[in-house]
């Protein structure tokens, strides 16, 4: 074997390690632990000069270990793995030592502590890395094709965008017609078009010969991982199955039908989605009209803003003054949801409309008794009574009822209100954490037409990065079952959260290993511990369980 | 797949640096032009991130450097547009990299120079809360992670056209010999297929409203300079202090709309400040539980993923209280503590509030040089100068192969940025595939 060199490189991460941990006393500290020829500090590693001071440890001192003690390996580990790499290191030959998020943060107030705390975790972690083994990412082979799930503006879009990139997708819709929430408008806000020119982009989908259309059809099943979907569709007469690279959600929202609120009857109490409806149709000439936004949203049960209520509301209530200008209009609301320049400046138009805005308060809603609105106003310290012809309530937007049973299909989150949970907030919006697999549009959260759009491309592009090559890489750190202990009993069948895992034609347990994320818990479980996760097998898990009880 | 085709995006930021980086994954060749000596842009400079509370420069600095090593992107620092003319398949781009005076493939960032250098100048990244040397990094964790001499004020070179020769410090110590001072602003021409603008926002000054007294006042701050207090990396270390006199606030006032929603000023909203407030306020408890903040606001707007509940946290658990009503007036008592009056909406009071610090939520305002680069591009502004789309393509510009994202135009949060910015990529690809020049 060869001789082991371990670096350690600690990061201060400006203050907020450092102000903590005296780190240049961690790295001489380090600098005595066994097979570590060199060790330092840095104010950040991570910066391009920290990286560049990891290059040239690795170059001079012949470094074939390497260990960061800073932050997190959720952000950073794939950077320092790929300095590795690039130094001509085996990546898993990388280790992390948390010294921020399970030192300096934590410990603020001991610092004493936080610092023998901090020697703790890195001598842990130079004793793991001196067992760690090299190991190889795994090629996939790509599937150059989509699956859309969803016909609305945001499938539609998305679908175009990687057709017209030459790619085939697969559009699937539930429903008979594609255009989803389109088709039940009258017009769209800000700019009263009418849902017909959006629905122009139905006839491209239709001409698209990349696209291969599944309306009246729903997925029954999704098994495999990226690059490598096999999807079966259930169309009216038939059931067919795909294969696919790829796979974005699109399947929208509804709106809520506010049955338990304001005295809802869908005659004159009814919803803006109804009140479209009505537009179209042309019949509505009520003479007193009252909306009120945030029916059964922003409140306990339902804590989310729908983010689109109040823009169409606001939009609905131009058109009728238009249409009647003598109408009386009024919009109790609580805030005015109307951020950015165009949506801003609509509010203000509308403002000028004689459109009458009062305030209500969460805790003192309007009441609808006796054919009239009373709403507290605060200003007055009093009811005001409104009559009505007309309410219309802004509810809304929910998730599909059967999100529930396509999360599970895709084995990805929703959140807790039932949206879809992407992978970052911040910075993977439109990734699921799942390789493969994205999600735009209102299946994510409430968005309007436009985001719709601009989510739907961001989709195209992050699925068109997979499809555009042959191959995809993936992680190396699998599961792996010592067939000479496995007695086949499938507990770890059954727990695996991915699916990772079957039996082959001979009834011998198989890990697959594109599926498998290295999450343990097939090793933590299997009862006859014929299940190692390769990066983190037994004896590297026990070096630093020994090191830490063996103190000097 | 075969790409030959070259896209160009401007903006170094968290737009212009995914756009980037999707672009370059899809296997076009990339020139990213930022005018800055780093990319990084705004999102660099904040502390934390809403409504995770993500470290700011934690979840950025990894693409920074994705985007400095991938082999598809040309980094273009200190750069800007001077010119675009349409050729057949392609646009001509002009592009003015001003000189570095240090050379970028020699410095090693070790910072004798920086020791050495004898002129301060106000730190421009730290919202000038902090002075920098006239050679410096732009920021710590900056990318690319090399020197830049601010020519104004370098002693040599500020008085090289007075005859004389004097200084040169940084010369005589950099180990690496990186300064080189006889560099040049350098004129380059490229011939992208397609052209994605992301060149952010600015913050608008609010000295332009007279009765917040935001330049006389010291305790009286802007949101951007009040992330750099508080961050761990900025001018206090992430002390937070006031800046009269060095003491912890415990009381801190957060007004909303300062300069948006405002007719006078941008009538539009901007966007993001009801939820980075209430950010701010949140950090201010954690970085000290006896802190007590108020958010003075018109509306509160907070549609995105996870907002509202963000709001309801820092009600229950931080101690941040909402109040509707715009301030009208910022005095000071003898100890230069603010002295708020204001409408309170909900008890239709006019009441008063001293509070240790101020922090303006300060509009979003479209950066200074997007006048003349629109009209050297050829695209239409609206009519707060943010780049003109229309809600059916959000990510197209008036004039084709131009393509837009991030904040721009229109003010918007990360999330979105990043949103646009894939879609912009996409957009561009099918764009310059189909624009090939042959």
């Amino acid at each position: 074997m060869t001789e082991l060199r371990i670096g350690v490189f600690v990061c201060n991460c400006g203050s907020n390690i450092g102000s903590i941990i005296n780190c240049s006393e961690l790295a001489d500290y380090a600098k005595n632990l066994p097979n570590v020829v060199f060790a330092e500090d840095n104010l950040y590693t991570c910066s391009e000069t920290g990286l560049t001071k990891i290059k040239n440890g690795i170059k001079e001192h012949n470094l074939n270990r390497v260990v960061v003690a800073a932050c997190t390996p959720r952000t950073h580990e794939p950077l320092f793995r790929g300095i590795c790499n690039e130094m001509g290191l085996n990546p898993y030959y990388f280790e992390f030592v948390n010294i921020r998020e399970q030192c300096s943060w934590v410990h603020q107030k001991e610092i004493h502590k936080a610092n023998l705390k901090a020697r703790d975790l890195v001598k842990m972690g130079v004793a793991r890395s001196a067992r760690l083994e090299a190991l190889e990412k795994y090629q996939v082979e790509v599937t150059s094709s989509s699956l859309v799930i969803g016909g609305g503006i945001s499938g539609i879009t998305a679908a175009l965008s990687l057709a017209e990139q030459g790619f085939e997708v697969y559009l699937v819709e539930k429903k008979r017609k594609l255009g989803g929430m389109l088709n039940d408008l009258y017009r769209i806000s800000p700019n009263y078009e009418d849902p017909s020119e959006y629905l122009q982009l139905v006839k491209k989908v239709e001409q698209q010969p990349k696209i291969i259309l599944h309306t009246n059809s729903e997925i029954i099943s999704i098994e495999g991982y990226i690059g490598n979907f096999y999807v079966t569709i259930k169309g009216q007469n038939k059931v067919e199955s795909v294969e696919v690279g790829t796979i974005i959600v699109a399947v929208g929202a509804q709106v809520l039908k506010p049955v338990d609120y304001y005295n809802y009857n869908g005659k004159d109490i009814i919803t803006h989605q109804e009140l479209e409806k009505l537009l179209k149709e042309n019949k509505i000439n009520q003479k007193n009209i009252v909306m009120i936004q945030c029916v059964g949203s922003r409140i306990e049960e339902r804590h989310y803003c729908s983010n689109i209520c109040c823009m169409n509301a606001l939009k609905n209530a131009i058109i009728i003054k238009e249409r009647a200008p003598d109408t009386n209009i009024t919009i109790l609301y609580r805030d005015i949801n109307t951020p950015g320049t165009k949506n801003e400046l609509y509010y203000r138009d509308v403002r000028k409309n004689e459109v009458i805005f009062l305030r209500y308060n969460v805790n003192k809603p309007p009441v609808i008794e006796d054919g009239k609105i009373r709403v507290y106003n605060n200003s007055l310290k009093d009811d005001i009574e409104l009559d009505y012809d007309l309410v219309v309530l802004s509810t809304p937007l929910i998730p599909n009822e059967d999100n529930k049973a396509l999360s599970q299909m895709l084995k990805v989150p929703l959140e807790e209100n039932g949206f879809f949970l992407e992978a970052h907030v911040k910075l993977r919006p439109v990734d699921f954490a799942t390789d493969g697999l994205f999600v735009c549009g209102s299946a994510k959260w409430p968005v309007s037409i436009s985001e719709a759009i601009a989510q739907a491309k961001a989709t195209a592009a992050k699925a068109a990065i997979i499809l555009c090559k042959p191959r995809f890489e993936v992680e190396g750190s699998t599961a792996r079952v010592d067939t000479e202990k496995c007695v086949g009993c499938e507990v770890c069948i059954k727990i695996c959260p991915y699916g990772a895992i079957t039996k082959d034609d001979n009834d011998q347990v198989l890990v697959r290993n594109v599926l498998c994320k290295g999450c343990g818990l097939c090793g933590a479980t299997c009862p006859h511990q014929a299940i190692s996760i390769n990066h983190f097998t037994n004896p590297q898990i026990l070096s630093q369980i020994n090191a830490l009880v063996e103190r000097e | 797949m075969e790409k030959e085709s070259s896209i160009m995006v401007i903006g170094g930021g968290i737009a212009g640096i995914q756009a980037s980086l999707d672009l370059a994954n899809l296997g076009f060749h990339v020139d990213l032009i930022e005018k800055e000596p780093c990319i990084g842009g705004r999102m660099a400079q904040l502390d934390k991130t809403f409504p995770t509370n993500d470290c700011s420069i934690c979840i950025l600095s990894p693409k920074l450097s994705d985007c400095y090593r991938h082999p598809n992107i040309k980094l273009h620092t200190l750069s800007e547009v001077q010119s675009v003319s349409k050729k057949e398949k392609c646009y001509s781009v002009e592009v003015k990299k001003k000189a570095r005076f240090v050379k970028e493939d020699a410095c090693i960032n070790c910072g004798l120079c920086i020791e050495k250098c004898p002129t301060k100048v106000n730190d421009k990244f730290d919202m000038y809360l902090r002075k920098r040397k006239a050679i410096y990094l732009y920021y710590l964790q900056g990318v690319p992670a090399v020197m830049a001499i601010d020519k104004e004020h370098c002693l040599y070179l500020s008085n090289l056209d007075k005859g004389k020769d004097i200084c040169r410090q940084c010369e005589n110590v950099c180990p690496k010999e990186a300064i080189d001072f006889s560099q040049e602003d350098q004129i380059s021409t490229f011939n992208p297929n397609a052209i994605i603008l992301a060149t952010g926002f600015r913050q608008f000054n609010p000295s332009n409203i007279p009765q917040y007294k935001y330049a006389e006042f010291r305790n009286v701050i802007t949101g951007l300079e009040y992330e750099r207090l508080i961050c761990a990396s900025g001018p206090t270390n992430g002390h937070l202090e006031r800046l009269s006199d060095k003491k912890p606030p415990k009381k801190i006032a957060f007004i909303q709309c300062v300069g948006s929603r405002d007719i006078k000023n941008q009538k539009y909203c901007s966007s993001v400040c009801c939820t980075y407030s209430t950010k701010e306020a949140i950090l201010a408890n954690e970085h000290d539980s006896e802190i007590q903040s108020f958010i003075f606001y018109i509306d509160i707007r907070a549609a995105g993923k996870g907002f509202q509940k963000y709001i309801e946290r820092a009600k229950q658990e931080y101690q941040v209280n909402y109040v509707k009503g715009i301030v009208s007036e910022i005095k000071i008592d003898e100890n230069e503590n603010p002295i708020l009056y204001y409408e309170n909406i909900a008890s239709s009071e006019l009441c008063t509030m001293t509070v240790d610090l101020v922090v303006l939520a300060s509009a979003m305002i479209p950066s200074d040089n997007i006048e003349y680069l629109a009209e050297s591009m050829g695209i239409e502004l609206d009519e707060f100068n943010f780049i003109k789309t229309v809600p059916s393509e959000p990510i197209k510009t008036t004039r084709k192969g131009i393509f837009v994202c991030g904040a721009c135009k229109e003010p918007m949060d990360i999330p979105s940025s990043v949103t646009e910015a894939s879609a912009a990529a996409a957009q561009a690809a099918q764009y310059a595939s189909q624009n090939k020049g042959d």
